[in-house]
């Protein structure tokens, strides 16, 4: 075989080649592999954060966490207690549990997502359906929602309590929370509405505006209802954040109460879940320090469960139009 | 909406339709509840400013400016300096973007240059459930077993009980969605002709990615480290539970330093009255924090809207 035909061979054979033998040298696979590396760096942090938690709270995962009060903080309520008729066990340190704290937290989650979804939604619905964004004031709108999504947690804390100082009421009531974390929650409600919004198709308006519908008819008819799987995506993400939030109701001042909420719930003093679980794991005490592992646990559960939701929901409710 | 059709000449004969529309006074009721939602958030914009402005100006109506910008670590001798808090939180910021930069990078250049749509779909919230974690349980992860665990026992390294270094590699590990999905859409946007007219040339993929397509991306990915950054500014309970609550001006990371946001949760946990020199400190560091992450949400949106326009 002549030189030139090996060569005019070579030539061939790298035309016809698949291009993938290029991406197989060892640079490349080095490179393929830090990309894998860093994709599951943080699914490895995960693991171990949820297995060595696992197993610092391994002697704790018992039912008294979910009906037991956090010891440190209720030990002037023991006379109360006795009153009720309850186990005064109830205030022991080895049976510290976050009964106030996920109670609190389920009230402050539920007036959070009442203030928050229909002024989130209502704004997105604005921005995306009626809005000229060319508009100076609308562009303002905008970059401040931006802009409000990346304020720090502990301001919001701060403002919220400067309302409820504002208002003069007691500042510790679970309205003062819901305000700071509704506040905290909307960017993300309102953005990813307008996603959903965004994505219901063009013709679908059309079509309801040609049959004589005003905008607002097509809106609440047409468009929102079609936009809702997207909405509760972004709604259960956003309440997912809140829950797991401590820094804002440190500002506001909860912390100190560690009783159930009363019954105007949201005009009673509460403790949040995540506040307890801070004030537990910076315990001196050993016992408690193993309470706040079972806690975080159960935490997660509940905001992973959350998000999970959240997933399920968007990719089996997401239409392709 | 722009798509209501002007009404033009019927073609056919007789009559003209009417077509102006009945006047509809509860429409103009919910387009104005609406806007009023909208309106909102500038209003809470507006309210933070005024809400920690106020104490901010009776603070430095009592301590000079001069006191409040002086460099100490002694905390007895200036209780109101603000630059230990400063150089504080600007070490925990390096260290977390050291570890989120990088990563974060690496994960969206996965899942915009390798991925296939399918894995991708997977993928992406995997990454996104470390934006899920709340910031209390990454706290009591770092004191419970980076600080100890990592550093100490596998590392070996000399750190005090509470330091910058446990608390910074957690604050990155939090901030890696917020780099990766930023980074991720600039990276996407980079056309596909790019990508084509360099394999064409007989790059691979890992040429590809790292010389046309990164950067291409570049000022994308800036806006995304912008961001992150602020992130890590302004994340308070990680920095609270982990970093320790010495004022430091060292810049050594395996000490104890105090952050901003440490400092103003750790004083409203205590009981300073309403009112007091201490009590209003809070507000002054809370004005600098928020003018500090403003001024880089800012320049972050503003690199995203250019390179935007860009292609």
């Amino acid at each position: 075989m002549s030189a030139a035909a090996t060569t005019a061979r070579a030539v061939t054979s790298s035309t016809i080649a698949t291009g993938k033998s290029k991406d197989r040298d060892v640079k490349s696979l080095v490179f393929l592999g830090a990309l894998w590396f860093s994709l599951f760096f943080g699914v490895m942090v995960l693991i171990a954060l949820i297995v060595d938690t696992v197993i610092d709270g391994s002697g704790r995962f018992d039912s008294s966490l979910f009906t037991h009060y956090t010891q440190s903080f209720a030990a002037d309520k023991a006379d109360e207690l006795a009153a009720a008729g309850r186990d005064p066990k109830d205030l022991s340190v080895e049976y510290t549990g976050f009964r106030a704290g996920i109670l609190g937290s389920v009230v402050l989650m539920m007036t959070t997502a009442l203030l928050a979804i229909p002024l989130g939604v209502a704004a997105a619905t604005y921005l995306e359906e009626f809005a000229d964004n060319n508009t100076w004031y609308n562009r303002v709108i905008e970059v401040n929602l931006q802009n409000l999504a990346a304020v720090p947690a502990v301001i919001y804390g701060m403002l919220a309590a400067a309302i409820m100082s504002f208002l003069s009421v007691e500042r510790t009531w679970a309205i003062g929370g819901a305000v700071a974390l509704a506040l905290l929650i909307l960017p993300v409600v309102i953005i990813t509405t307008r996603e959903a919004l965004r994505s219901v198709p063009e013709e679908i308006r059309q079509g309801s505006l040609a049959l004589g519908a005003t905008v607002w008819q097509t809106t609440w008819r047409q468009t929102l209802p079609s936009a809702i799987p997207g909405i509760s995506t972004g709604t259960i993400l956003g309440l997912s954040r809140a829950i797991g939030e401590a820094a804002p109701l440190v500002m506001v001042g909860f912390a100190a109460a560690n009783w159930d909420p009363e019954f105007p719930f949201v005009f009673s003093s509460i403790e949040a879940f995540p506040l307890e679980i801070f004030q537990a794991a910076s315990s001196p005490l050993a016992v408690v320090r193993e309470a706040a592992s079972a806690g975080i646990i159960v935490l997660l559960a509940m905001i992973l469960g959350m998000n999970a939701l959240a997933i399920i929901i968007r990719n089996k409710f997401q239409r392709s139009w | 909406m722009t798509a209501i059709s002007e009404p033009g000449s019927p073609s056919g004969a007789g009559p003209a339709p009417v077509l102006t529309a009945r006047p509809r006074p509860g429409e103009a009721v919910i387009k104005f509840l609406l806007v009023s939602a909208a309106v909102l958030s500038v209003l809470v914009t507006v309210g933070i400013i005024g809400a920690v402005l106020q104490p901010a100006l009776d603070f430095f109506a009592e301590i000079p400016f001069g006191d409040f910008f002086r460099t100490s670590d002694v905390s007895d001798d200036r209780p109101y300096a603000v630059i230990p808090l400063i150089v504080g939180t600007a070490i925990t910021t390096v260290i977390a973007l050291c570890i989120a930069v990088p990563i974060g990078l690496g994960a969206a250049m996965y899942l915009s240059e390798y991925a296939s749509k399918r894995a991708r779909k997977w993928l992406k919230p995997t990454v996104e459930l470390l934006a899920g974690v709340p910031s209390v349980v990454y706290g009591a992860f770092a004191v419970f077993f980076v600080i100890p665990v990592v550093l100490k026992q596998w590392l070996g390294l000399e750190v005090s009980a509470f330091n910058s270094l446990g608390a910074g590699l957690v604050l990155g590990v939090m901030i890696i969605p917020t780099v990766a999905s930023l980074s991720e859409d600039a990276l996407s946007a980079v056309p596909l002709a790019m990508r084509q007219g360099s394999l064409a040339m007989g790059a691979n993929r890992m040429q590809t990615t790292l010389r046309v397509v990164f950067p291409a991306a570049l000022s994308g990915i800036a806006a995304a480290i912008v961001l992150g950054m602020s992130r890590a500014v302004g994340e308070t309970m990680i920095v609270l539970m982990a970093g320790g609550s010495i004022k430091n001006m060292s810049l050594d990371p395996t000490e104890a330093h105090e952050t901003m946001t440490g400092k103003i949760a750790r004083t409203a946990l205590g009981e300073s009255p309403v009112g007091s020199t201490e009590y209003n400190f809070l507000f002054a560091v809370a004005l600098l924090l928020f003018v500090l992450t403003f001024i880089m949400n800012m320049f972050s949106i503003a690199i995203v809207r250019r390179f935007r326009q860009a292609y």
